[in-house]
């Protein structure tokens, strides 16, 4: 058995009565058991598109998956029918979301939201005392006293709120679980707190995760491989250590890395990428970056650069030739 | 509730009028509402007369507490049952969208163009008077303004992150309707459903009135509400006591809802 999770080609659309907005364009990225992919890029860069994607939780009015496959565990996600899509949802893939203050219920209790994932996909037919003891076991698992399981969100903070929202995803012990943003809405403190907790959980638990974030440092702490999104696209991924540590760059992966100040130099101005992301409605023939980019070249305006899934791959014409013989 | 005192009074009034109509038997006989005395026409309050007489001699007070039964039933029932209906239909409009809310929405917005009372007439008169069909019609022509305020309510919860972190978990759509959403759009609902308990009691007045409702002699608050309007200025007792039962009433039902509405939200709690 090969990849846990294989993406191949992903292509998502977003239709209004006025334009197709090509939000995902040709994804492709594998993960295996117990590790954790980065996905980074802007905002816009269809990051969290793709993992809405692999959930099949699109905006039924307007999103369309338009191509390509999601094998996961062998089957190809995007064609199972919508019943067996639920039974994967919160019991084999989970999602941890972005803003702990609005993704939990208001009204039902901690306690009981975590339950109800265990209730709907308790296929051994857990017995009430049992499921009353997991709640308690994941509470504990995230650091929240299991006596106060009975309490409402309101009652918590924004870090205990996402440690409950983390409980609520492991509840089924999934085998993958995607994190869109979960240190964004939080403040530095608690961010490393959260941070600290995925990754022991990681370990304790062994599940693959896909960590979408902007934030390079959170990839630093808690990924193995890394995929940079750009206009929808993965224009560079490899392992953490490619990313970082690799003298060979994609153009935007070099301008991500150059907008972060530098503590040891003392530099007034922080150094953005010029320009903006190309129309998602209009998106250019050849390279998406090429518009920004500064090592543009004549081919970069026609033809798009490909890239394999494998191994520290590069979607740039500045490496295409170099990138089998040099790697 | 507990510390919610006004609730309480509602609570408290809404007790004193729905045990004297489960115990009307027992408080002043049937007979008293009904038996006609010329000699005792229009007298105003007294011993033998708490609330005086009408203008047929019959006792305003017997009537009254009889006339519970039917006004209780007529204007609890068909908001409870305009309610659900409309839950179901709002629900259903606002949280599944597209193709479902188009045409809910449409037929029910061709149906909001006929004015309420004349709908509720209409059906009436194509089944027949008495007061089961009053019920029917008043709930049916309710269920589009229900449905809206439900629509309206649920299309803002619908947009929240935690219904979509209940779609990730795999939670079916019937029960993120029932356990995500309608929780949290109780709130206008509650409102709605209270205000219009004593709407739909003068309603089913009004239709008393056009004698398409509750048919004379039985004790009805609306319709004595119609009968004593004529003697209004000599007589005011005979609209002052039915009327202030139904004001009483609509009061009542208010304060609870706001208690209840309260005692829902975990926010309020301690």
């Amino acid at each position: 058995m090969g990849h846990l999770l294989e993406i191949k080609g992903l292509r998502v659309e977003y239709r209004s009565d006025e334009s197709i907005v090509k939000a995902v364009n040709g994804v492709s990225f594998s993960l295996d058991k117990g590790t954790v992919i980065g996905l980074v890029g802007e905002t816009g860069a269809g990051k969290t598109t793709t993992a809405l994607g692999i959930m099949r939780l699109l905006p039924a009015m307007t999103g369309r998956i338009t191509g390509g496959e999601i094998m996961f565990k062998g089957e190809d996600l995007l064609k199972k029918p919508p019943g067996d899509m639920r039974a994967v949802r919160g019991a084999m893939i989970s999602m941890i979301f972005q803003d702990p203050m609005t993704s939990l219920n208001p009204v039902v209790s901690v306690g009981d939201q975590i339950r109800e994932s265990l209730e709907i996909h308790s296929v051994d037919s857990r017995s009430g005392s049992a499921m009353d003891a997991k709640v308690d076991e994941l509470l504990e698992l995230v650091n929240i006293p299991s006596r106060r399981k009975k309490e409402y969100p309101h009652q918590f903070s924004g870090g205990m709120r996402q440690r409950v929202g983390i409980a609520m995803a492991l509840a089924c012990e999934p085998e993958l679980l995607i994190a869109d943003e979960p240190t964004t809405a939080l403040d530095v403190t608690i961010q490393a707190q959260v941070l600290e907790l995925m990754r022991g959980l990681k370990d304790k638990l062994e599940t693959s995760m896909i960590m979408i974030t902007h934030d390079l440092g959170v990839v630093a702490e808690i990924c193995d491989r890394v995929a940079i999104m750009y206009a929808g696209e993965v224009v560079e991924q490899g392992s953490v250590r490619d990313i970082f540590e690799s003298e060979r760059h994609h153009p935007y992966t070099e301008g991500l890395f150059g907008a972060i100040p530098s503590l040891a130099a003392a530099s007034r101005r922080l150094a953005p990428i010029d320009g903006l992301m190309p129309d998602p409605t209009d998106l250019p023939i050849g390279c998406k970056f090429a518009e920004r980019c500064k090592y543009r070249e004549a081919v970069c305006g026609h033809t798009a650069p490909g890239a394999d899934a494998e191994g520290h791959a590069i979607a740039c014409h500045r490496f295409a030739g170099k990138r089998h013989g040099a790697d | 509730m507990k510390r919610n005192r006004a609730s309480m009074v509602g609570l408290f009034i809404f007790s004193v009028i729905l045990a004297s109509a489960v115990l009307a038997d027992f408080i002043v006989p049937m007979s008293a509402a009904l038996d006609q005395n010329m000699s005792e026409r229009y007298l105003p309050p007294s011993r033998p007369h708490p609330f005086g007489t009408d203008l047929y001699g019959r006792d305003i007070f017997a009537r009254v507490v009889h006339g519970a039964r039917s006004s209780l039933l007529l204007g609890m029932s068909a908001v409870a049952v305009g309610i659900t209906i409309g839950g179901i239909l709002g629900a259903s409009a606002g949280y599944f969208g597209g193709a479902a809310d188009a045409v809910i929405s449409r037929v029910l917005d061709t149906i909001m163009c006929v004015p309420f009372m004349l709908l509720a007439l209409a059906i009436v008169a194509s089944l027949g008077t008495g007061i089961v069909n009053v019920l029917i019609a008043l709930m049916l022509a309710m269920v589009p303004y229900y449905t809206r305020v439900i629509r309206s309510a649920i299309l803002n919860i619908v947009g929240m992150d935690f219904i979509e972190a209940a779609k990730a978990c795999g939670v079916p759509s019937y029960r993120i309707i029932l356990r995500h959403v309608l929780p949290n759009a109780i709130g206008p609902v509650i409102v709605q459903a209270t205000m219009s308990v004593g709407t739909m009691i003068i309603s089913a007045a009004a239709m008393s009135f056009l004698g398409m409702g509750i048919q004379p002699p039985s004790p009805e608050w609306g319709s004595m509400l119609s009968e004593g309007k004529d003697y209004m200025l000599k007589y005011p007792h005979m609209v002052i006591f039915p009327g202030m039962a139904i004001t009483l009433t609509a009061l009542s039902v208010n304060l609870m809802g706001d208690g209840l509405r309260d005692a829902l939200d975990p926010k309020l709690r301690d």
